[in-house]
């Protein structure tokens, strides 16, 4: 290997610090708005109501067939042509939020449906109304059951959240490329945010399996 | 909405979508490669074959495709390798879906009922025939639908070549935005074309799925 000098990347950690960071703090909002999303769109879907329905599920089939770089072009140019003007950082995490609500709005339904009438009946004959039936008893059981494949959403999250560099947010792959734009060494820089993507891939996977553990056992 | 502007852009974006297409189909054909060398290597009992499976299946599933491809196109000429952005894109896309889909066939090939693979084995049958003739045909059936997620996630995913400067639907889709001011004629259209490859791409798809169902 000619030329490679990774000794570079030393000067740079306070860079590569603060990109972290940023990404952190970006897929963290991400995910809990993804999931706060993902809740309603769910039961939209699932609703008996056609007007309700048919307008979300036509917009989750949009929002899954596009990809998400596309989404994100939409919320940074589109948004200021209505007047709205959200900076880099609050655009990327809508369009983060956004196009994983829609992943997870499919994974909670699946997780909703599959809960046993059952449930529904009993707290329905105990008087509770059908919202009060949702949120306390069907949803939080959902949640546990699907708790491992919205786990695997946050990982994609946090790896597609790379795409946000390419609308100026400061993240990680925004700060590598601000060291290659000083030393002109790409090979180095990308390799050392790849690793740093892996450290955090690793930590968030580790986390995931001890809510998915605490999550199993409340079941 | 500025339907006259669709019009006239339509032909671009129609040829973008050919770009797409071209890219998406080279990258399965990769990626399918490595995923079957990457799943069998992985499911060998010699670590030479396994320990390099696993730790690239590992790193590519756990890092950014964005990054990947930067790696690739920025970067290679640091190692020698020269690349133009459609090869640098096919290269990444494949090696990335690659580690996707090593897991989902491997995971079927798992899947398959033990006796089969013995029985065969203690009929005569070689390692590389038992696997060929009995445990792949039937593990088929389970990894058409994984690899059918990964696939429309790879067509998805080609998107992020427009950051290396290959000219595919969303390059084209931010050369007109940043001509036009108009994003959300520009959004329709894009947007047209990808549902229409995704939706054509799940529908062989499932074919595909009900031919190997049958086969149990």
């Amino acid at each position: 290997m000619v030329g490679l000098k990774f000794t570079v990347l030393l000067s740079y950690i306070d860079v590569f610090a603060l990109g972290a960071m940023w990404t952190g703090i970006l897929c963290f909002a991400s995910i809990a708005f993804s999931i706060v999303g993902g809740i309603p769109m769910a039961m939209a879907v699932l609703s008996r109501h056609e007007l309700v329905r048919r307008p979300v599920a036509f917009l989750t089939w949009v929002f899954r067939g596009t990809p998400l770089l596309l989404q994100l072009y939409m919320i940074y140019f589109g948004l200021p042509k209505v007047g709205l003007y959200l900076s880099p950082i609050t655009s990327g995490i809508l369009g983060l939020s956004l196009h994983y609500s829609v992943y997870n709005a499919d994974v909670i339904r699946a997780g909703i449906a599959a809960i046993d009438t059952g449930q529904h009946e009993a707290s329905r004959s105990l008087g509770l109304s059908k919202l009060q039936t949702m949120r306390k008893v069907i949803i939080p059981q959902a949640l546990r059951n699907v708790a491992p494949a919205l786990g695997n959403n946050f990982i994609a999250l946090l790896k597609e959240s790379a795409l946000v560099s390419i609308i100026t947010v400061p993240e990680l792959t925004l700060s590598a490329q601000l060291g290659i734009s000083e030393t002109f060494r790409p090979f180095e820089f990308y390799l050392a945010a790849g690793a740093i993507y892996y450290a955090i891939n690793f930590l968030l996977e580790f986390g995931l399996k001890r809510v998915e553990m605490k999550a199993a056992l409340s079941r | 909405m500025d339907y006259a502007l669709i019009g006239r852009v339509f032909i671009y974006f129609a040829q973008a979508a050919w770009v797409t297409i071209e890219l998406s189909f080279l990258s399965l054909c990769l990626g399918l490669t490595c995923g079957f060398v990457a799943a069998l290597a992985r499911l060998s009992r010699n670590p030479v074959y396994s320990l390099p499976a696993r730790v690239y299946v590992s790193v590519f599933r756990g890092t950014p495709c964005l990054i990947q491809l930067f790696l690739i196109f920025f970067g290679g000429p640091q190692i020698g390798l020269q690349l133009d952005p459609f090869e640098a894109g096919v290269l990444g896309l494949g090696i990335n879906i690659g580690a996707y889909m090593a897991e989902a066939i491997r995971g079927a090939i798992l899947a398959v009922d033990r006796g089969q693979p013995e029985a065969a084995r203690s009929l005569g049958l070689s390692k590389a025939q038992t696997m060929v003739k009995v445990v792949l045909p039937q593990a088929a059936c389970l990894m058409v639908r994984p690899l059918g997620v990964n696939t429309i996630a790879l067509i998805k995913g080609s998107s992020l070549v427009s950051a290396i400067s290959v000219v595919e639907l969303t390059y084209t889709a931010h050369r007109y935005i940043g001509s036009t001011y108009r994003p959300f004629e520009i959004f329709f259209l894009s947007a047209l074309f990808y549902l229409l490859i995704v939706s054509v791409s799940s529908y062989f798809i499932q074919r595909l799925d009900r031919r190997f169902a049958l086969m149990i």
